[in-house]
């Protein structure tokens, strides 16, 4: 007997298709996995089963739950529901919680209003349950606002709402995206725990095939709002029966080929990063103590050769993106040196770094929000022409940005369009056109891919690599997700508290990490062919 | 906390200092000399004269401004030169009328406003939003004293419930003052809640968008308790700011509506003072002004700390 069961939903907002029949079903104690790429219709359904739609949304076919008709039910048993039979965990811990409020009330809230218990009853069985997620009552007691907390522990608290009242089913969407691949690791083993607990079923989904794969026992595949395939997840995996599955498939585990790069021999080197150190002010905790500095970046030394590719990678909030800035010369460092093609940068003033300006560009995560949506391609893409010693005219200027663009695969018509206009992938090959229109001896790319969908994400790594071919670019990549790092670089630096643990080949330290840092990354990732061989294990 | 207290108020007070010096400047600048208008134009050069130096009008400017300037610690306003009595009379006399038609004012915009912007909000695009911010929209368009002598002819006219105008005093007893007051604070509030409901309804739409909204429905909280409990005091900032603007323009930006009632009230005593070149008064009023609204804001300041955690701790 299923628990959920979704048969031939449809769904339109306005005059557009979103859903178009979907079949799916969760059993007790079953987790189950959809996987689909952004805009595939996976968060429409789900906040159908929570009826949580926008306004303009209509469904039709059949939702049943627990022998409830989902799509029939009024407003007020559906109230009834929600985070008591059905929990839902969210993509976004830092906004996912309100900022005006406690830990304890927003646990809390939930339990009263289901259960009508009195206050302190409430606060116990929070206290329990943040207790259960790993936030033990001693360090996190219920009086801490969410602003206090890490994206992880955030999370976390999102899972104690969400599971308070032992739910029949947990819906968890993208639960782990946006954040880095340990605490990815320790909330999906929360979630397994959870479920084997209490019974509960699990509708997990993702983007991730690796994740999914790891977690369920059934798959789900969704593409433009239609199952493309469904079944038990080690079978459906390994055999790759449907073309879009074995493309999934493919994209994840997508490494770009790329000739063995240059020697690394005695030429002089790209950069150099001399002993840098980064202090930040710390909180003070007396009106006359001067606060202790925290350490963002502690006595880091690393050099880089022309052409060479550079993966840094460490947990979110190791200091790798404050280490790129001062790369970059976006941010000073307290002590220590960064000299780029010989030259020190450190200290110099704006004009003076104007040269080295045009030699090293920078490509950010978000391609949605690194764009001004009110100016045209053109003047987005020649934007760095500025540091040009001589400036372009406009007939140049058009040429420069029509020939960045066909390198990057993008038409040169497109020059008089808007962002809004492209899809992310499109997008984020616009930040790197912007990146190499001043042909840059250096590229740092932070976390270039990380927000996009598996198989355009494999046609950027791509791109990046044949840049990194043509143009002999170097490229320093900041990520924390080591799928990118084995694509894309030759040589990694593990980064931890401020500090490099560990340093070398690309294969090697991935294949076999020294340190204890290195060691929880490399243990953590997920892995799409080490999920699958686990997965015929279990299921035969 | 006590850190960024002492450092706000430490603020506020410089605040008050140079506003003092400014205030000062700018009525020595203008033309007109008091004693001249007090005597009349009859006058002899030497009887001014005489005037002048008696009012400490010929000492040195910055020994005047001092002198001033330590009166107004001591709360000693001076005396005033058409009144002949002490300004802090004058002034006490006047705020017992101001004061509390500014706070009736103030609660009552709150009160129409706040309702107004969650059912906006909550209605978004729907015919009930459609019809409060067009009324809102009226709210703001039409000018005060026209709601001031509509309310005049149905309530005080028409009803007779309350006076058409004057103020009886508080000696008078609390419920004719407070009635007398009445239709004055209502044309008051009524331009001040359109401003606020439509302030409300845009910081609550915007918040209603956010994640964690979604995270309270999904508790199972039903919208209209989500728009209570989570959205309403994170929608709270611009609508404090907004609050303690209109705070300070109530207490001293009423002359229109205190002339419509008849009210003694500190816009009228300013206006007069004004054109009697009472500039001992006009000094005073406009000082008494700048303090109450450093104090407004300051507690605004304050009250975002208290609705927003995160501006607690970042000191």
């Amino acid at each position: 007997m299923s628990l959920l069961e979704i048969e031939n939903l449809s769904l339109a907002i306005g005059d557009t298709p979103i859903l178009k029949g979907i079949e799916l079903s969760v059993a007790p104690a079953e987790v189950m996995g959809l996987v689909g790429e952004s805009g595939s219709g996976k968060s429409m359904t789900a906040l159908t089963l929570m009826r949580l739609l926008p306004h303009a949304a209509r469904a039709t076919g059949r939702v049943t739950f627990d022998g409830i008709d989902i799509l029939a039910a009024t407003e007020d048993q559906m109230c009834a529901l929600r985070g008591d039979d059905i929990g839902m965990v969210f993509q976004e811990p830092m906004t996912a919680l309100n900022p005006v409020k406690t830990i304890g009330e927003q646990v809390a809230e939930g339990i009263r209003w289901h259960t009508r218990v009195t206050r302190a009853a409430a606060e116990e069985r929070a206290r329990k349950m943040l207790d259960r997620v790993g936030l033990p009552p001693a360090k996190f007691p219920l009086s801490r606002y969410p602003h206090e907390l890490s994206g992880g522990q955030r999370q976390r608290v999102v899972i104690a709402i969400a599971c308070a009242l032992k739910p029949k089913l947990l819906i968890a969407d993208e639960p782990t995206t946006a954040l880095d691949v340990v605490l990815q690791a320790q909330i999906l083993d929360l979630l397994r725990d959870l479920v084997a607990e209490n019974r509960m079923g699990l509708l997990l989904i993702s983007h991730d095939l690796a994740v999914v794969t790891e977690m369920a026992d059934r798959i789900t595949i969704l593409r433009h709002g239609e199952v493309m395939e469904a079944g038990d997840t080690a079978r459906t995996l390994s055999e790759q029966l449907h073309p879009y599955t074995r493309q999934l498939a493919q994209a994840s585990m997508h490494v770009p080929a790329r000739a063995r790069s240059h020697d690394a021999s005695q030429r002089q080197p790209l950069l150099e990063v001399e002993g840098v150190t980064r202090d930040y002010p710390g909180r003070p905790t007396s009106l006359f103590k001067p606060a202790a500095p925290i350490r963002a970046v502690n006595d880091v030394s690393l050099s880089m050769q022309p052409g060479q590719s550079v993966a840094l990678v460490g947990r979110s909030g190791c200091g790798k993106s404050t280490m790129a800035r001062m790369i970059l010369a976006l941010d000073k460092p307290s002590s220590g040196t960064v000299r780029f093609r010989g030259e020190t940068i450190t200290g110099k003033t704006e004009a003076e770094l104007k040269p080295a300006r045009r030699d090293m560009q920078v490509v950010f995560q978000d391609p949605y929000g690194s764009f001004d949506p009110r100016q045209k391609v053109e003047k987005l893409v020649a934007e760095p022409l500025h540091v040009l010693e001589k400036k372009p005219t406009h007939a140049e200027r058009r040429e420069m940005v029509a020939h960045a663009l066909h390198e990057v695969g993008l038409d040169q018509r497109d020059m008089d369009k808007y962002p809004h206009e492209f899809s992310g992938g499109q997008r984020q090959r616009l930040s790197i056109a912007r990146a190499i229109i001043t042909r840059p001896k250096l590229v740092v790319a932070d976390e270039p891919v990380s927000a996009l969908d598996v198989s355009i994400r494999a046609q950027i790594l791509d791109l990046f690599a044949e840049l990194n071919q043509k143009l002999g670019i170097a490229y320093l990549f900041i990520t924390h997700d080591l799928t990118v790092a084995r694509a894309i670089s030759d040589e990694v630096l593990v980064m931890h508290d401020g500090k490099i643990v560990e340093r070398g080949k690309t294969n090697e330290v991935l294949d076999h990490p020294q340190s204890e840092a290195a060691k929880a990354l490399v243990a953590a990732a997920p892995d799409l062919h080490r999920a699958i061989a686990r997965k015929m294990q279990e299921q035969g | 906390m006590t850190a960024y207290l002492l450092k706000r108020l430490a603020i506020s007070l410089a605040t008050l200092v140079l506003a003092s010096i400014v205030v000062f400047a700018v009525l020595e600048i203008l033309p007109g000399d008091p004693a001249r208008l007090m005597l009349g134009m009859n006058a002899s050069a030497d009887q001014v004269e005489l005037l002048r130096n008696q009012m400490g009008l010929n000492a040195p400017l910055l020994l005047r401004y001092l002198n001033w300037a330590g009166g107004l610690v001591s709360l000693d306003f001076g005396r005033s030169y058409t009144y002949s009595v002490p300004v802090m009379d004058l002034v006490r006399e006047r705020l017992a009328v101001s004061l509390p038609l500014a706070l009736i004012a103030l609660a009552l915009s709150t009160i129409i406003a706040i309702p107004v912007g969650l059912f906006s909000a909550s209605r978004r695009g729907r015919a009930g939003d459609t019809i409060s911010m067009g009324a809102a929209q009226l709210g703001v368009a039409v000018p005060n004293f026209w709601f001031a002598l509509m309310l005049i002819y149905v309530f005080a006219v028409w009803l007779r419930l309350v006076p058409a105008g004057g103020f009886p005093g508080w000696s008078a007893g609390i419920w004719p003052a407070l009635k007398s007051l009445l239709l004055p604070a209502v044309a008051l509030a009524l331009p001040q809640a359109a401003i606020l409901a439509r302030v409300t309804r845009s910081a609550l739409i915007e918040v209603l968008n956010e994640d964690y909204i979604r995270t309270a429905r999904a508790k199972g909280l039903p919208y209209r308790t989500v728009l209570w409990r989570h959205a309403l005091r994170n929608a709270m900032i611009p609508v404090l700011t907004i609050l303690g603007l209109q705070f300070a323009f109530l207490l001293a930006g009423t002359i229109i509506i205190e002339n419509v009632f008849y009210l003694p009230g500190l816009g009228r005593l300013v206006f007069q003072a004004i054109t009697q070149r009472d500039v001992i008064v006009v000094e005073s009023v406009v000082m008494l002004l700048v303090a109450a609204v450093i104090a407004v804001n300051l507690v605004v300041d304050l009250s975002y700390a208290v609705v927003d955690p995160r501006l607690r701790s970042r000191q």
